[in-house]
């Protein structure tokens, strides 16, 4: 089924269409592999009856939503107060090391994307690291050269 | 060990109720049932003699809420139900366990509640990191919806996409609108002109399963667990300097050492308690000293803090308040939406100047100059983003006024480099894409 197609589907499960742009955008970055070029924006855009623009809007509000590629597999690791207190920059120093970027960066072969987000709501498993969405817990710096291979692998 | 009635958690003995058939084996669905068969209006009557009190940080009477929304032959238009389950409040996870081990509790809960304020329109907003979560609701949804439960009502489970703001009733309207999550001037409230307009009832994912547990036991049962003015178990998320974090359900009015030492198993390595927030990041901290401090609405407000949403964070004797200042600011300043002046500079204000207080570079006016930022802040935005993060931050100066005085009179931070956030991070994603143009601020 065509973007178009499916979000067509998405909208109507609400009363009013523009309600669907939060899903449809979601489903147009997984489209475009993990980001949102402009022309998933006009995309979605047409689907809705909406302008590039307002989606653009739309976009750069929510943290999820992407507008730089992004690398294969995204590592962020959450750097509020409890997962702070419980050594979170030294996790994010050790994936820094042993991918060799920045946090804020993506590697030059497009492997990896690392970030330092907000709260991630796990404060009570601190540290928390999403890996492409899904979230380990309970990740210390000493964790982090094996979760490194394994993603590689 | 204090006492410990499962309400929320009832009949999962520590694990999950995630099938069908084991949810209703422990009576699940029969307050769905009982509900269905009384007036909507008796449903309100009896949430509101149960005492239960909005569990997403406001506090506000569940049943008082449902009965401002009007009767659909006061105000013919659709009625809305939506559940806030965007938890995002930092030191808060306990909406997301919820939503895994009791999800047709909380489903069933939703049903009840649109049945009490007449709407045939669920949608629950969830926030957009909660993949899992996500999954899990959509398939206890559809087992439900296969065994004919839905009466008729449609509900939708709508994915967030990453903003603190959206747990903000109003933002979350607007972004369930498919908007910026921006907050709305109020009035009118959302229980006359919520969600396209309409006559909308919010509610938070532990107010609405708490919901269900309250028809089951009868709101006078109900009504004897907890304290005067909070009523009923909580589920408290405890995080950070803690052996034993996680969520546990308690009755209200436990005290702050039952939770963090009898339950908890106290600080690591025999540390010295230093300081607690007690309801999340927003909420004014509290000091070692008010350990005896009782776990409800009332007795926080009489300790100058407040329950809000029951996260509670302990920090030991290696934490530089400072950086805690530094690190709760970076936060609101991250998360601000933008709209309210006071708000998106004054946030960004209250970090630097933390940031030249923790540098060294800081001399006595600074400091007068941080708190008038934060009463700049306070009070004068349309939501209470930015005066949770001053309300923070003048917590922190109130509490530990010496440990700031002694970043300026030292000139640098007294811990040496030794404090538990030394290095502290604030978030790498800043939205910019030079793919659409859009520069770095």
């Amino acid at each position: 089924m065509s973007v178009g197609a499916q979000i067509q589907r998405l909208r109507k499960q609400y009363p009013e269409s523009t309600s669907a742009v939060l899903p449809a955008l979601r489903l147009a970055q997984e489209e475009h592999g993990g980001w949102l070029p402009p022309e998933a924006l006009r995309e979605v855009a047409e689907a809705l009856d909406l302008t590039p623009a307002h989606c653009l809007s739309i976009a750069s509000f929510y943290d999820q939503f992407r507008l730089e590629p992004m690398g294969r597999t995204v590592i962020e690791v959450c750097t509020n107060v409890s997962c702070a207190l419980s050594g979170a920059q030294q996790v994010v120093e050790a994936f820094e090391r042993e991918l060799g970027i920045d946090a804020g960066s993506t590697s030059e072969d497009g492997a990896f994307t690392l970030g330092s987000v907000e709260c991630l709501g796990g404060c009570g498993w601190a540290t928390v690291v999403a890996v492409d969405n899904r979230h380990r817990l309970r990740v210390q710096a000493a964790d982090v050269p094996g979760i490194v291979e394994e993603l590689r692998a | 060990m204090p006492e410990r009635p499962q309400i929320v958690f009832a009949g999962t003995n520590g694990g999950a109720l995630t099938q069908f058939e084991d949810y209703a084996a422990v009576g699940g669905f029969a307050p769905l049932r009982k509900a269905r068969s009384m007036a909507p209006d008796d449903v309100i009557a009896e949430l509101e003699s149960s005492g239960l009190r909005g569990r997403g940080g406001a506090f506000f009477p569940t049943g008082r809420k449902w009965a401002f929304v009007p009767k659909p032959d006061q105000l013919a238009k659709p009625h809305y139900l939506v559940v806030n389950a965007d938890e995002s409040e930092p030191g808060t996870f306990k909406d997301r366990e919820i939503m895994l081990r009791v999800p047709f509790r909380f489903l069933e809960g939703c049903l009840i509640a649109a049945h009490a304020i007449s709407s045939q329109h669920v949608f629950v907003y969830i926030r957009g990191e909660y993949e899992q979560e996500f999954e899990v609701l959509r398939e206890s949804l559809e087992a439900m919806r296969k065994a004919d439960l839905l009466g008729g009502v449609t509900v939708v489970i709508h994915r967030g996409a990453g903003a603190y703001i959206c747990g903000e009733e109003t933002a979350l309207l607007e972004s369930l609108e498919g908007k910026r999550g921006q907050p709305r001037t109020k009035p009118p409230f959302p229980a006359i002109a919520g969600l396209y307009a309409a006559p909308t009832a919010v509610n938070n994912v532990e107010s609405i399963t708490t919901v269900t547990s309250v028809l089951e036991l009868g709101a006078t049962e109900y009504a004897k667990l907890g304290v005067e003015n909070s009523t009923g178990t909580r589920v408290f998320s405890l995080s950070g300097d803690v052996v034993n974090p996680g969520n546990y359900e308690l009755p209200h009015g436990i005290t702050l050492r039952e939770l963090i030492y009898d339950v908890g198993g106290g600080v690591p390595g025999g540390r010295e308690l230093k300081a607690i927030i007690p309801g999340g990041s927003s909420t004014s901290i509290l000091t070692g000293a008010d350990i005896d401090t009782p776990l409800d609405f009332t007795s926080l407000v009489q300790a100058g803090s407040s329950i809000g949403s029951a996260g509670v964070i302990v920090i030991d004797e290696r934490c530089c308040m400072v950086q805690l200042g530094i690190r709760v600011s970076q936060f609101y300043e991250h998360e601000s939406c933008g709209k309210c002046t006071p708000c998106r500079v004054g946030t960004r204000w209250l970090t630097q100047i933390l940031q030249k207080i923790e540098g060294g570079r800081a001399s006595q006016p600074d400091l007068d100059l941080l708190l008038s930022v934060c009463d700049r802040i306070m009070g004068k935005c349309l939501c209470p983003l930015g005066d949770s993060d001053a309300i923070a931050v003048l917590s922190y100066v109130d509490r530990f006024r010496d440990e700031y005085q002694a970043h300026i009179d030292l000139g640098r931070c007294p811990f040496d480099g030794e404090s538990s956030l030394e290095g502290i991070l604030a978030p790498s994603a800043m939205h910019e894409s030079p793919a659409h143009g859009i520069a770095r601020v």
